[in-house]
């Protein structure tokens, strides 16, 4: 009997060593939000795909940063402007090092990934497209990784052209190869899919396009919260995060490009702290990382940002990929044993997200269903309408889980969409 | 607390499963198309009127059970009715879903259409029981730009 016990607790042991374990319900007391209760029932977050609920100490950097040396930066010779500056270039090292960019003005604070692909599009594609170029991105993107390249194709005449998707929702990597030609002038890709979970070859596809000596941008904003990025490896020339898809603030993000790139590309926006010399005959712009943050930027959020880096660094991307992993499979193994229940989006490779629909129920009644359960998901298009073409259905409801979530919470939000059967019945 | 079963009630349910007036008419006098950007929803509405009686109507496209029983019943109301009739129970119907938590429904006037007060509670989805009334009414106005609830 104690062999027996010996030998378990060794096997346990052993398991520890190889896996580290997340001790989620300590985690969670990190997130005042996730403590709440919605009529009388817990509350059960899983939209961390649109957004994700902010740690104390991130909450705690931004009232400090407010309540105790709020400044504006660049600029004063007092000490209190000083200390704002210092904070928020802090934090650009924080991010430099958390995407392991070489250096640290490769790192471009901005509103999020929408306005770094923005700022891709305007400043590097109308000055390097010209009519006939081509613009490749993926039938899994985001909007925000379509529009823009839409309105500056509009504007150069040139053409978009989209890599194919399979039912599974994976990439068609021999398709993509193929759409790459001479007029290829970019690639923007996603990292992560927001609608399907699915994780795509990124380093693979760059290396493809760096084969034809086109240059990648990435948009991670579905990737930083669930895994270790290197930029450097994957060899992207531009990575876009945005800070409250990671547990940051909203409003803040990054642009990662590398700076040779960045050096060669004409500003973004004018104005105030992106100048060296402003006369009315010539304006010279400052270097790098000023050149793209005209105006004064949000330094509050920059700080809850690195604030947030730090939160993650004191974690283990491999305990918390192993248990998003166990998320992952539990919420498709028991959602799929509901009846006319159908899980979009199977990809081998995938993020904890599951999309899913129900025979003869919209997204919608879903989604107000298990809201009365007190279980938040998000319904609708996901700002992916074309994924939702692609698969033929107008919208699917979709529950994605950040390391915090537990078993319990995917079997409330299991109840709650029995209920919608009730109710439909 | 807001009930699933004052939204969710059978007379809605039932226009959902079954909706009224799901065609398209070839040779409507009248047609429009609504979207509800933020979910994607859409509907095309076809009405026949004829002097200022609307003689037919009828509408195709998809979304939740709340925007599909909203349209049924909407049409199965209209029919017969002239166009400024159709205006004012679009007034109605709005007061009714989007009026302040204590504006009574004008139960006299709306009809079967009251069963969609229970909407009134589910601030977020008012946008979905009001679609095809924005689209009968962008219809009606002959609006060349597609109806939206934003």
């Amino acid at each position: 009997m104690t062999m027996v016990r010996q030998a378990s607790a060794a096997a346990t042991a052993a398991r520890t060593a190889a896996q580290p374990m997340l001790d989620v319900e300590r985690v969670r007391t990190d997130f005042p939000l996730l403590m709440q209760h919605r009529d009388g029932k817990p509350l059960v977050y899983l939209d961390n795909a649109a957004t994700t609920q902010k740690p104390q100490v991130v909450v705690d950097s931004v009232k400090q940063y407010y309540e105790g040396y709020n400044a504006n930066i660049h600029r004063g010779v007092y000490k209190l402007s000083q200390q704002a500056t210092d904070a928020y270039e802090a934090a650009r090292v924080k991010l430099q090092r958390f995407v392991n960019a070489a250096q640290p003005h490769e790192i471009i604070f901005l509103r999020g990934v929408t306005e770094a692909v923005n700022l891709v599009a305007h400043s590097f594609g109308r000055t390097s497209l010209v009519a006939g170029d081509e613009v490749v991105i993926s039938a899994m993107e985001h909007h925000s990784n379509i529009v823009p390249w839409q309105i500056v194709c509009e504007a150069t005449r040139a053409r978009l052209r989209i890599v194919p998707m399979t039912d599974e929702g994976e990439l068609e990597l021999d398709e993509f190869e193929g759409l790459i030609s001479a007029k290829t002038k970019l690639v923007a890709l996603v990292h992560v899919s927001n609608s399907l979970g699915t994780i795509n070859p990124v380093k693979e596809m760059v290396a493809i396009a760096h084969g034809h000596n086109v240059p990648v941008l990435v948009d991670g904003a579905q990737a930083t919260p669930h895994m270790a990025v290197d930029v450097q490896d994957l060899d992207c020339d531009f990575y876009a995060l945005s800070g409250h898809k990671m547990f940051g603030p909203t409003g803040i993000g990054i642009l990662y490009g590398k700076a040779e790139l960045l050096n060669a590309m004409p500003p973004y926006q004018g104005g105030g702290e992106m100048i060296r010399s402003v006369c009315f005959d010539k304006t010279t712009y400052a270097p790098l990382p000023a050149k793209f943050e005209a105006g004064t930027p949000n330094i509050a959020g920059a700080i809850g940002l690195g604030a947030a880096v730090d939160y993650l660094n004191g974690m283990s991307w491999d305990a918390i990929h192993a248990h998003e992993d166990d998320l992952l499979r539990y919420a498709t193994e028991s959602l799929e044993t509901i009846p006319g229940l159908h899980v979009l989006g199977t990809a081998k490779e995938k993020a904890s997200v599951v999309s899913f629909v129900l025979d003869g129920v919209h997204a919608h009644d879903i989604g107000t269903i298990v809201d009365k359960e007190g279980v938040a998901i998000r319904t609708g298009h996901h700002c992916t309408q074309p994924v939702m073409e692609r698969l033929g259905v107008p919208a699917t409801a979709r529950a994605s889980f950040a390391f915090y979530n537990t078993r319990e919470e995917v079997d409330a939000l299991v109840r709650a969409v029995h209920r919608v059967h009730e109710v439909f019945s | 607390m807001a009930d699933l079963k004052d939204l969710y009630q059978q007379i809605v349910l039932d226009h959902n499963r079954a909706p009224r007036n799901f065609k398209k008419i070839p040779n409507a006098s009248h047609t429009a198309e609504g979207t509800n950007p933020l979910c994607g929803d859409d509907i095309t509405l076809y009405v026949t009127v004829e002097g200022n009686v609307i003689k037919d109507v009828g509408f195709q496209g998809k979304g939740c059970a709340i925007s599909q029983a909203s349209a049924s019943l909407m049409t199965s109301t209209v029919k017969g009715k002239t166009t400024e009739e159709a205006e004012s129970l679009f007034r109605a119907f709005h007061d009714m879903v989007a009026g302040g938590p204590d504006a009574p429904a004008d139960d006299k006037t709306l009809g079967k259409l009251a069963a969609l007060a229970g909407v009134k509670r589910f601030p977020a989805r008012v946008k979905c029981a009001n679609l095809p009334w924005h689209t009968l009414h962008a219809a009606l106005t002959g609006s060349d730009e597609p109806a939206s609830t934003e």
